[in-house]
C-alpha cells in the first residue's frame, strides 16, 4: 500500500482500539453461543429420532449422496483454510492477497451451495422430500421420511448461514480492495472469519450424522 | 502472493486427511456404537483444529473463552435434561383398547 497506514481512533466508549476489538470479536463469540443452541435443538431431535429408530434412519442415511456430501466438505474445510489466510495477510496489511483470498472464500461457498442444489433436486426426483414429494416403499418408510424433514431443515438452515456467509466474505472483499483494512484496523474481517468457521464446524458434525450414518450396513 | 503460513496449511492437510479417515471407517462395520463415536470423534478433532488454529479461540481473551464455553454448557444442559425424559420412560402394553367412539364422556356413561 502506498498511503499511510489510518491508525483508527476508538469510538469514545472503547479506552483503546485493541479494546475496542476485542470487544467486537467477543460479541461475535457470544452470537456464535446462541448459534449453537440454534443448531441444537435441531441435533437433539436428530439423536432422538436415531436412539429410536435405528434401522430405519440407517436406510435413510443409505439414501443420501456420498460423493456430493464428502466433496461438499472438502469444500468448505478448504473455504476455511483460505478465510484464515485471508486473515492472515489481513494481519499483515497485504491487501491484494486479502482481497483474492476473500474472493477464493466466497467462491468456495458458492461452489457448496451449488453441489447442495445439485443434491436436493436430485432427492426431488428420487422422491424424498417429506410434504411436497414423497414416496418410500420401505417398511421404515416414516421414519425415512422424518429424517429427510431433519435433513432439509438442518441443511436448509446451514445453507442459509452459508449465504449470509458468502454475502458477509463478498462485503469484505470489496472494502479490502478499496483499501478500508490495513495491519492495525481489520476487525471486520477477523469477524466474518470467526462466523465463517462456525458454518463450517457445523458442517463437520452434519456430515457424519447425515452421510455417514449406516454406511457399515448392508 | 506469498505462500500460507505452515501452521494454517498444516492445518488443513489434517482436517483433509480426518475427513479421509471418517468416510473410510464409515463403510468399516464395527461392533455397537463404535462407528457413531468414532465419526463423532473424528468431528470432535476437526472443530478443535478449526477453533485452535482457524479461530484462534485459545489464545483469544478470556471473556470470549467462556463465551464459547457458555455456548457448550447451555448444549450440555439441552442434552442432558432432556435425557432425563427421553432415558427414563417406560413403555407399557396395556392391552388393546376399544377404538374411541366420540360417545365416551355423555352423561350416563361414566
Amino acid at each position: 500500500m502506498s498511503d499511510a497506514p489510518v491508525i483508527p481512533r476508538p469510538e469514545p466508549q472503547y479506552a483503546t482500539a485493541e479494546q475496542q476489538a476485542e470487544t467486537a470479536s467477543f460479541g461475535m463469540w457470544v452470537f456464535l453461543a446462541t448459534e449453537v443452541l440454534f443448531f441444537g435443538g435441531m441435533l437433539l431431535a436428530y439423536t432422538w429420532l436415531r436412539a429410536t429408530y435405528p434401522d430405519g434412519v440407517a436406510e435413510a442415511g443409505r439414501h443420501t449422496k456420498i460423493v456430493i456430501g464428502s466433496v461438499n466438505t472438502l469444500v468448505l474445510l478448504t473455504s476455511s483454510f483460505t478465510m484464515a489466510w485471508a486473515v492472515h495477510a489481513a494481519e499483515h496489511g497485504r491487501r491484494k492477497a486479502l482481497t483474492r483470498l476473500l474472493a477464493v472464500t466466497a467462491f468456495l461457498g458458492l461452489l457448496f451451495l451449488g453441489l447442495k442444489g445439485y443434491e436436493y433436486h436430485k432427492e426431488w426426483t428420487e422422491h424424498l422430500v417429506p410434504g411436497l414429494n414423497f414416496h418410500e416403499d420401505s417398511v421404515h418408510a416414516q421414519t425415512i421420511e422424518l429424517f429427510y424433514f431433519l435433513y432439509f431443515l438442518l441443511t436448509g438452515i446451514h445453507g442459509i448461514h452459508v449465504t449470509i456467509g458468502i454475502g458477509l466474505i463478498a462485503v469484505m472483499a470489496v472494502r479490502a480492495r478499496r483499501g478500508a483494512f490495513n495491519s492495525h484496523y481489520y476487525t471486520p474481517v477477523e469477524v466474518t472469519g470467526l462466523y465463517w468457521h462456525f458454518v463450517d464446524i457445523v458442517w463437520i458434525f452434519l456430515y457424519p450424522l447425515i452421510y455417514l450414518v449406516g454406511r457399515s450396513g448392508p | 502472493m506469498k505462500a500460507p503460513p505452515l501452521p494454517l496449511l498444516l492445518t488443513w492437510a489434517a482436517l483433509l486427511a480426518l475427513l479421509a479417515m471418517t468416510l473410510g471407517l464409515a463403510y468399516v462395520p464395527m461392533p455397537g456404537p463404535m462407528n457413531v463415536v468414532l465419526a463423532l470423534g473424528i468431528s470432535v478433532a476437526k472443530a478443535l483444529l478449526v477453533l485452535a488454529l482457524f479461530m484462534k479461540l485459545f489464545r483469544a481473551p478470556t471473556l470470549t473463552r467462556a463465551a464459547a464455553a457458555a455456548g457448550l454448557f447451555w448444549l450440555a444442559i439441552l442434552f442432558a435434561l432432556s435425557a432425563t425424559d427421553y432415558l427414563t420412560r417406560k413403555v407399557e402394553h396395556v392391552g388393546d383398547l376399544p377404538a374411541p367412539t366420540g360417545s365416551e364422556h355423555q352423561p350416563g356413561n361414566r
